[in-house]
């Protein structure tokens, strides 16, 4: 098989940087479908390190109520992900310069089609996705050779259920980053880091994981960012980004202030 | 779209939980080890000779089975062939549903379990699982989507009444899809303790495969009475319908590798295939991925889930479970779309001629039998999946 050896904003990230590193999500088309470049523009300018873009989904069992309403509201703007590429499409000419994520569920990339969902990810310069229903097994056996082929990293997620030996084949099988969800949960729904997680966190910590770790879930100001950076590599806030911008709007200013919270 | 087996000759699923290019199980991570620990235990469990014992006992003694094969024979006239109804309206709490949910609740107490969480469409199944849960002594939670609550009052008032904890799904379509995916997030977050009954042949592995197998009692107990009757344990057709497909999973499951068998599934067309208000999947579904597998969906061209249109709440669904798409796909199954009169049509036939209310699901199993070109010698079993109590309301607007 021959790999391509493009250079992957996210891994030149992680090799530069390895402490608390933000990763911010939002919804691709809310609140309005226009609002995708200049939401990402503005956590570039806030001096975010990695850019998570939600792919909607009418039926995202992940999610809690937050990010659902999000891709709701996104579906009836007609977003699609013929739309959210042909958006990114001069981003990359444009300045934008920070590394992106897409994160959705499977079942529309299939119809977009594996290969040129992979292909369009490439053309427009993004580096990575979150695919949280395409388990590891099923991405191994059918889809890992298309993603390498376009240079596109499929980042696994793991959880305080995932068994020590699951972990290390994750591990094994990962490139980019490692998503550690912090606690058993759907996004949004929990407040806070108990202690129950930081005993998890240490675990994994004390694993000596080769690929880096950013915690998510339940990281929603600069407390549980400040927490989730201490044992891993950075952490990752989607719920609370969306409810701020629905109640704040996406100027660049407004994101500012969000990100500073989190980082303080 | 790629496979990850080999086209299968047979019906039963493989260890990964394909049933040809269909199954599977596409779910998060957070769902991984509950899956898991079903997938690594179910077999053993069911296999164990005192589950065995305490299930059957149960089936006997509690639902009432074995349910009558019964001869129809003012139906059977008006077909022109002979048709047998299997009489799964007869069981505890009205349908087959309960057959179900009594196997899986004594695997959840065998798995250590202390709550259940279940979805509901038409609140058939919600009952069903309220019913376990009362009998077992076990905290019962069913998500219903909120549109659904409205309209069938009755059986959120019969789970209530039966203990249990009846939440709105608000999300979304308000329905069934919606009440499973709110099932699958409280299951996401309460993983150690919760074991979640999934009412239909639908969701990841092993669930289809379990569901069916609980079922399968139906076509077992078809293959021994037929004999008794006709000398003959194969009808040439069976017909039931289907929304996700439990009862057409447990009529089909002994038969499904004796092709002199045709298998007949009834989806519900709604106000027409094409009229847009309609939840007959295979004709209007694609290949695609919802509740953990892979299946055919009804979707947008971007591969959004479409919602479903019927009558019936128990068929409004947007997928069909993996077998049942294996067996559209290979030819193995005949599938007719049903529309809401043609259904309802049948349940007042059907009242008429034998005495029998069936439920608006059922009624699409029997209006198949009109559009099946049949003989004078074809011997049909019609599943009689539920009674037509919870659909009152609706037929008291045709009287």
């Amino acid at each position: 098989m021959t790999l391509l050896t493009t250079q992957n904003r996210i891994s030149d990230l992680f090799s530069q940087k390895s402490e608390r590193l933000l990763n911010v999500y939002f919804t691709a088309g809310f609140p309005n479908l226009v609002d995708t470049v200049p939401i990402l523009r503005g956590l570039q300018a806030a001096g975010v390190d990695l850019v998570e873009i939600g792919m909607p989904y009418s039926d995202p069992v992940a999610d809690g109520e937050t990010i659902q309403q999000s891709n709701g509201k996104a579906l009836e703007n007609g977003m699609s992900l013929k739309k959210l590429f042909t958006q990114l499409a001069d981003c990359r000419q444009e300045g934008i310069t920070v590394p992106i994520l897409l994160m959705g569920y499977i079942n529309p990339v299939l119809q977009f089609g594996v290969e040129n969902f992979c292909r369009k990810c490439q053309e427009v310069g993004v580096d990575g996705v979150i695919l949280p229903d395409l388990p590891l097994d099923l991405f191994l056996f059918d889809y890992a050779e298309t993603f390498r082929r376009y240079g596109i990293l499929n980042v696994h997620l793991i959880t305080p259920q995932t068994s020590e030996a699951r972990i290390r084949l994750i591990d094994e099988e990962s490139e980019g980053f490692i998503y550690m969800v912090s606690s058993a949960s759907i996004t949004g729904s929990v407040k806070g880091v108990s202690d129950t997680m930081e005993t998890y966190f240490k675990r994994i910590q004390a694993m000596n994981l080769r690929n880096p770790r950013l915690i998510g879930f339940g990281i929603n100001n600069h407390e549980t960012f400040d927490m989730a950076s201490q044992y891993a590599n950075g952490a990752i806030v989607g719920s609370a980004f969306i409810r701020h911008l629905d109640e704040k709007g996406i100027s660049p200013d407004t994101i500012r202030a969000f990100v500073q919270t989190i980082r303080a | 779209m790629q496979t990850t087996i080999e086209p299968q000759t047979s019906f039963e699923v493989t260890d990964q939980g394909f049933y040809g290019h269909f199954g599977g199980a596409f779910i998060p991570e957070m769902l991984y080890p509950n899956v898991e620990e079903l997938r690594q235990n179910y077999l053993s469990i069911i296999a164990d000779p005192g589950f065995q014992t305490e299930f059957w006992q149960l089936l006997e003694d509690y639902v009432g089975r074995p349910t009558p094969l019964f001869l129809a024979k003012r139906l059977s006239a008006q077909i022109g062939a002979t048709i047998y109804l299997k009489r799964e309206d007869l069981c505890h709490t009205g349908a087959h549903k309960i057959n179900n949910t009594i196997g899986q609740i004594l695997v959840a107490q065998r798995l250590g379990k202390k709550r259940i969480v279940a979805e509901t469409g038409a609140g058939q199944h919600g009952v069903a699982t309220a019913t376990v849960c009362a009998l077992m002594g076990m905290e019962c939670i069913v998500y219903m989507g909120s549109i659904d609550m409205e309209r069938q009052k009755p059986n959120v008032d019969r789970m209530r009444m039966l203990g249990a904890t009846v939440v709105p799904a608000t999300s979304g379509s308000q329905t069934l899809k919606d009440a499973t995916n709110e099932a699958m997030r409280h299951w996401i977050n309460n993983p150690v303790d919760t074991h979640y009954i999934i009412g239909s042949v639908v969701g990841p592995h092993p669930y289809p495969d379990m569901v069916a197998r609980f079922q399968s009692v139906i076509s077992e107990e078809i293959r021994k009475q037929l004999f008794t009757k006709t000398g003959r344990e194969t009808p040439d057709y069976v017909v039931a319908c289907v929304g996700g497909g439990s009862n057409a999973a447990g009529a089909f499951f002994h038969y499904l590798n004796e092709p002199s068998v045709r298998l007949v599934a009834a989806e519900a067309a709604g106000q027409g295939v094409s009229s847009g208000h309609s939840a007959a999947t295979t004709a209007l579904g694609k290949p695609g991925v919802l509740h953990g597998s892979r299946t055919i969906l009804m979707q947008t061209e971007d591969g959004q889930v479409t919602e479903p249109y019927s009558i019936s709440a128990g068929l409004d669904y947007p997928g069909i479970g993996p077998l049942h798409a294996h067996l559209f796909e290979s030819g193995r199954g005949d599938f007719y779309a049903i529309t809401d009169d043609e259904a309802l049509q049948a349940c007042f036939e059907l009242s008429q001629l034998e005495g029998i209310i069936p439920a608006l699901e059922t009624g699409h199993a029997l209006a198949a039998l009109a559009k099946m070109n049949l003989k004078s010698e074809d011997v049909i079993v019609v599943c009689l999946s539920g009674r037509g109590d919870k659909d009152l309301s609706t037929y008291s607007k045709y009287l």
